[in-house]
C-alpha cells in the first residue's frame, strides 16, 4: 500500500522525539541559589561537615533545601536568593581556611529526571557572565633558562672531571663547548654522551677551532615543552580553587597554551593578580633544637622562623637557605624498591655541590620543603602596582638519609597521589616558563541574561513567523510542517542537553535560529515538488509518494553542504564560533529527521491508504 | 494551491540573462571598488586590542567620555553608542610595550570615578596581537577550506561546468557580502565570517537545487537547447527558491530585530548574503554553464543513473 508505515516505524520516529523532549524538560526547571563547599589542597570535605553546616544554618535561621554531596561538590541549595551572600560569609568563617565557599547555581532538575541523566544545558560565558582567559606559556623564556642551565652543568661538570675547556656558550638554539686539544675534546665527548642521554652530542669543529655542539634531542625538546604546560596549569588549578568559583576550567589548548574560565567571576583584576602570582621553593633544615610548642607561644630561637604545615601544625625553620627551587631541574613521582611513593628530584650542578655541601655534615637531620607563593593582596602601592604578600607552606619533611649530590630521593610519603603532588609543586618552585594573558573576554551578567533573553526571543520570533506563515501556503501540510518544526526545536535542545561536551553560547542560538528557518526548507522542496507531481497529473496517493522520493536526493545534498561547512567552522573556529557549529551540525540532523521521517508519520497517518480527490497543500 | 507565482508555460529566464549578469558585474565592481578605497573594518578578534562595554546610569556624553579619557592618558580612544545611549563602547588599539592585560579594568576604574559612579562593566575583551593575526588566519583559512571542500564536493557530484558556475555564484555571494561590510564600514568579526560561511552553505544549497534540476531535465527532456531547459527547471524550482528564501529571511528578520546588538553584523551578514544569494543560484550558476557551453550530451552518454534508483525508496 503506498503511504503507509509499518507500525514500528511510527513508534521509533514517536519515541525519539519523546525522548528528545524528556531530555530537554530540565530547562524548564531553573537553577536554585546554592553556596559550594569544597577543600583546600591536601584538605578533603568530610561527612561530619554536612552537620556542621546544617548546625550553622539553624542556628542562624536560614532556610535552605538541603545540604548533600552532589557530584563530590559539598552543595547548600536554598530557598531565597538574598541568603547566597550571607551564607557564603557566615560558612567561610565558621569552617575555617582549610575550605572554599564559592556561590554556584544549581540546577533544579527533578529527581526523577536526574535519574535519567538529564540535566539543563550547559551555558557557554557569554550567556552566564564570567571571564575567559587565554594564557599563552613564554616557550622561548623557558628554552632561554633551560640552556642556560646547560652552560652552567657543562662548566661544572667539565671542571670536576678535571677536563680542559676554552669556553661554553649558548649559540642559537645549541650550546657550543670549545676545546684547546684533540685529546680534551674526545674525553668531553664520551663523558657527556655517557652522562646525558637527553643531549645530542655532535662534533663540529672547523679549520683549527675545535668545538662540540650540544642540542636538546627532539624529545627531550617535546618532553621539556609538556612538562611547563603540565606545570602551568598545575599551578593555574591550584590557584583557581582558591579563588572559590564554581565550575571552573582550566585545560591545555594547543602546544603552549592554556584556557581558563571562570563563570561568574566579575573582578577580573583581582582573578589576574592570583592567577599571574609566582611561585618559589626553599629547601631548609628544620631546627630540631627549638619545640615547635614554644614557637607558637612566640618563642621562636634566633635564626629560626615559624612556618606551618598544609594541615596547619607548626614547624620551626632555621633561615639559612639550603637551596632554592630554581635549581630544580626535574622532579618525578614513583615507587621505591618495596613499592613505597616516593619523588625523585634532580638538581642542576651548582644545586648538586651545595647539595652535597651541606649533606655532608647533616646526614640524619630532618629537612624541610617550604614553598612560597607571592599573592596580591589586592591594593596597590603609591606606583600602581600591585602589593605582594608572602604566603608559605612546608610541603614536606624528610629526614637525609646520606650525603646528597645531583640527583636524590624523598621518601615515606603518604600516597602516591600526595607523591604526585609534591613532585608538581617541587617543579613548581623551579617554574620554568612564564605565562601572559593573550586573550581576555570578560561579559558581565547584566548582558550575560540580557542574551539569553535576546536570543530566547529571537528564537521564538523566527519560530512564530513560520509556524504562521506555512499553513497560509501549504494549508494542511503546513500544520504537519509545523508540528515537525516544534518537534524539531524540543529534539535539538534535548540533544544538546544530552551531549556533555555540548554548551550553548549566543552565536549557537542564532544557529538554533537559522536551523529553524533550514529545517522549514526540507518541507518547502517536498510540498512544491508534491505540487508538481499533482500538476503533472498523478493521483493525490502518487503525488505524495513521489514528492517524498524525488525531492530526498535533493535534500540530502543541500544539507551535506551545509553539514561541510558546519564541520569546518566546528574544526577552526574557537569558543563561541564552536557553539555556532555544534548547534549547526545538530539542527541539520535533527531537522532531516523531524522535515523527512517525522512529517511522513503524520502525513501517512491522516492521508495515507485513504481514497482521495484533493490535497489541501 | 495558493502559489506566489504561478507561471503559463516556461519563463524565458535566459532571455534576461545579460540585464542580471550586468547587475552582478556591477555588484562585483562596486564591492571590489568599495573594498579597495574603503577596506574593511576589521573587528577586535582580528587586530587585537581592547574593547570595553560599559553601562552608565543615564544618557552618556561621548564628548565628556573622550575627554576624560584623553587626560587619562588614552587618546587614541574610540567611543561610541552601542544599542542605547546609556551603553558605550569604548575601543582602543594595542599598544606597544605596555601592560595591555589591565587596560580594560582601568578604564572602568576611571569611568567610575570620574564621571558616573554607578557605571556598570558589562563586557571586557582583550585580545592580544599576535592571538588577532592567528584568528585572521584561521578565518581566512576557514573560508578557503569550505570553499575547496564544496567544489571537490560539487565537482564529484556534478558536471565540471555546473561545478564552476556553482562556485563562482558563491564566490560572487561573499565578495558582495564583503562589499557592504565595507561600504557601511561595519564591523568584521569572527561571528561575521561563521555567517559568511553560512551564506556560503546556503547559496550552495540553493544552487544544488537548481543544479539538480537542470540535471535531471536535460536527461529527461528529449527536445529543447541547453537554454530551454535551463529555463524550464528554473522555472519548476522558481517557486521553491522563493519560499525558501523567504522562509530563511523571516527567521533571519527575527534574529535581527529581537537577537541584540551582539549578533547585529551577524545577522546582517545573512540577510545580504541569503538575498544575494538567491539571485546567484538563479542567475550566476546557470549563465555560467551556459557559457562554458553547457548541452546535453554532457549528461547523457555516461549512464549515471540517479543515486539510489535502484532501491526501495527509504520512505
Amino acid at each position: 500500500m503506498l503511504n503507509h508505515y509499518p507500525w514500528w516505524k511510527n513508534l521509533l520516529v514517536t519515541l525519539v522525539v519523546a525522548i528528545g523532549f524528556v531530555y530537554a524538560l530540565p530547562n524548564l526547571y531553573g537553577e536554585d541559589p546554592a553556596v559550594q563547599v569544597s577543600a583546600t589542597r591536601g584538605a578533603e570535605v568530610q561527612a561530619s561537615d554536612l552537620d556542621t553546616i546544617r548546625n550553622v544554618l539553624d542556628e542562624n535561621s536560614i532556610e535552605y533545601r538541603s545540604v548533600a554531596f552532589e557530584d563530590s561538590l559539598l552543595l547548600v541549595r536554598l530557598r531565597n536568593e538574598s541568603d547566597q551572600l550571607p551564607v557564603r560569609d557566615l560558612l567561610a568563617e565558621s569552617l575555617g581556611n582549610d575550605y572554599v565557599v564559592a556561590l554556584n547555581l544549581a540546577a533544579a532538575t527533578p529527581g526523577w529526571l536526574e535519574a535519567l541523566g538529564a540535566g539543563p544545558l550547559k551555558l557557554g560565558l557569554d550567556l552566564r557572565g564570567g571571564v575567559h582567559f587565554l594564557m599563552e606559556i613564554d616557550m622561548d623564556a623557558a628554552m632561554e633558562k633551560t640552556m642556560e642551565g646547560m652552560v652552567q652543568d657543562f662548566r661544572s661538570v667539565l671542571r670536576e672531571e678535571k677536563i680542559r675547556y676554552s669556553g661554553v656558550r649558548i649559540q642559537g638554539d645549541k650550546v657550543v663547548i670549545r676545546f684547546r686539544n684533540e685529546e680534551a675534546l674526545k674525553q668531553a665527548e664520551r663523558f657527556l654522551t655517557r652522562t646525558y642521554r637527553d643531549y645530542e652530542i655532535v662534533e663540529s669543529s672547523v679549520a683549527d677551532t675545535l668545538r662540540l655542539d650540544v642540542s636538546m634531542t627532539e624529545e627531550f625538546l617535546k618532553q621539556t615543552r609538556d612538562y611547563a604546560v603540565q606545570q602551568n596549569i598545575t599551578i593555574l588549578r591550584n590557584r583557581v580553587n582558591e579563588l572559590g568559583v564554581a565550575e571552573p576550567l582550566v585545560q591545555r589548548q594547543g602546544a603552549e597554551r592554556i584556557v581558563v574560565q571562570l563563570p561568574g567571576v566579575q573582578d577580573t583584576a583581582r582573578a589576574k593578580e592570583i592567577l599571574g602570582a609566582t611561585a618559589t621553593l626553599e629547601f631548609r633544615q628544620v631546627d630540631n633544637n627549638a619545640d615547635p610548642r614554644d614557637a607558637l607561644q612566640g618563642r621562636v630561637p634566633v635564626g629560626s622562623q615559624l612556618a606551618r604545615r598544609a594541615d596547619g601544625s607548626p614547624v620551626v625553620l632555621r633561615n639559612q637557605v639550603i637551596l632554592t627551587g630554581d635549581h630544580i631541574v626535574g622532579a618525578q613521582s614513583g615507587f621505591d624498591e618495596y613499592s613505597r611513593p616516593q619523588v625523585n628530584i634532580s638538581l642542576d650542578a651548582q644545586g648538586g655541590t651545595k647539595m652535597a655541601n651541606f649533606t655532608r655534615d647533616a646526614i640524619g637531620e630532618p629537612m624541610a620543603t617550604l614553598f612560597i607563593e607571592y599573592k596580591p593582596t589586592g591594593e596597590e602601592d603609591e606606583n600602581g602596582r600591585a602589593i605582594l604578600e608572602r604566603h608559605e607552606e612546608v610541603i614536606n619533611v624528610a629526614t637525609i638519609q646520606a650525603r646528597l649530590g645531583r640527583s636524590f630521593r624523598i621518601t615515606g610519603i603518604d600516597s602516591p597521589a600526595e607523591a604526585q603532588n609534591l613532585a608538581l609543586l617541587l617543579r613548581a618552585g623551579a617554574l620554568i616558563a612564564p605565562i601572559q594573558i593573550v586573550e581576555e573576554r570578560t561579559v558581565g551578567p547584566s548582558l550575560g541574561q540580557e542574551n539569553i533573553d535576546k536570543g530566547f526571543m529571537a528564537i521564538v520570533g523566527g519560530l512564530i513567523a513560520l509556524l504562521i506563515f506555512m499553513p497560509l501556503y501549504y494549508r494542511k501540510f503546513g500544520l504537519v510542517a509545523n508540528i515537525a518544526l516544534v518537534a524539531n526545536v524540543g529534539v535539538i535542545i534535548g540533544v544538546m542537553s544530552m551531549i556533555p561536551g555540548a554548551t550553548l553560547t549566543l552565536p549557537g542560538m542564532a544557529g538554533i535560529v537559522l536551523t529553524v528557518g533550514m529545517a522549514v526548507d526540507a518541507n518547502v522542496l517536498i510540498f512544491e515538488r508534491i505540487r508538481e507531481e499533482l500538476n503533472e497529473g498523478r493521483s493525490p496517493q502518487q503525488a505524495i509518494h513521489y514528492g517524498y522520493s524525488n525531492a530526498l536526493s535533493t535534500i540530502s545534498d543541500a544539507n551535506i553542504t551545509t553539514l561541510i561547512t558546519a564541520f569546518i567552522l566546528f574544526a577552526i573556529g574557537t569558543g563561541a564560533i564552536k557553539g555556532f557549529a555544534v548547534t549547526l551540525m545538530i539542527g541539520i540532523a535533527t531537522s532531516m529527521f523531524t522535515a523527512i521521517v517525522g512529517t511522513r508519520v503524520v502525513v501517512n497517518l491522516v492521508w495515507g491508504g485513504k481514497r482521495i480527490d484533493k490535497l489541501s497543500i | 494551491m495558493f502559489y506566489i507565482f504561478r507561471p503559463k508555460g516556461v519563463v524565458p529566464f535566459m532571455a534576461h540573462r545579460k540585464l542580471f549578469i550586468g547587475l552582478s558585474v556591477v555588484l562585483m565592481l562596486a564591492s571590489i571598488a568599495t573594498l579597495a578605497i574603503n577596506k574593511i573594518n576589521w573587528g577586535l578578534d582580528f587586530t587585537g586590542g581592547t574593547v570595553i562595554e560599559a553601562e552608565f546610569s543615564q544618557p552618556a556624553d561621548l564628548n565628556q567620555v573622550r575627554e576624560v579619557m584623553t587626560e587619562e592618558g588614552f587618546p587614541d580612544i574610540v567611543a561610541q553608542y552601542f544599542g542605547s545611549q546609556r551603553q558605550v563602547m569604548l575601543r582602543l588599539m594595542p599598544r606597544e610595550g605596555v601592560e595591555t592585560t589591565h587596560i580594560g579594568d582601568q578604564v572602568i576604574e576611571i569611568l567610575q570615578e570620574q564621571i558616573d559612579p554607578q557605571v556598570e562593566m558589562r563586557r571586557i575583551e582583550f585580545v592580544g596581537p599576535a592571538v588577532g593575526q592567528e584568528l585572521a588566519e584561521q578565518g581566512g583559512l576557514a573560508i578557503i577550506a569550505a570553499l575547496g571542500c564544496i567544489l571537490l564536493y560539487v565537482a564529484l557530484r556534478f558536471e565540471w561546468r555546473m561545478a564552476v558556475g556553482a562556485v563562482l555564484a558563491l564566490a560572487h555571494d561573499v565578495i558582495a557580502t564583503l562589499g557592504l561590510f565595507s561600504l557601511l564600514q561595519l564591523e568584521f568579526d569572527l561571528t561575521v565570517v561563521a555567517a559568511l560561511l553560512t551564506v556560503v552553505g546556503y547559496s550552495l544549497n540553493d544552487t544544488i537545487v537548481v543544479s539538480d534540476r537542470i540535471r535531471e531535465n536535460f536527461r529527461k527532456l528529449r527536445k529543447g537547447d541547453a537554454e530551454e531547459v535551463i529555463d524550464t527547471s528554473l522555472t519548476q524550482t522558481f517557486n521553491r527558491t522563493i519560499v525558501t528564501s523567504l522562509t530563511t529571511l523571516l527567521v533571519l528578520t527575527s534574529l535581527f530585530l529581537l537577537g541584540g546588538d551582539m549578533i547585529h553584523n551577524f545577522a546582517i551578514a545573512l540577510l545580504f548574503g541569503v538575498l544575494v544569494g538567491t539571485h546567484s543560484s538563479i542567475y550566476v550558476a546557470s549563465t555560467l554553464a551556459l557559457a562554458l557551453g553547457i548541452k546535453k550530451e554532457d549528461f547523457m552518454p555516461k549512464e549515471i543513473e540517479k543515486e539510489g534508483a535502484d532501491q526501495e525508496p527509504l520512505i
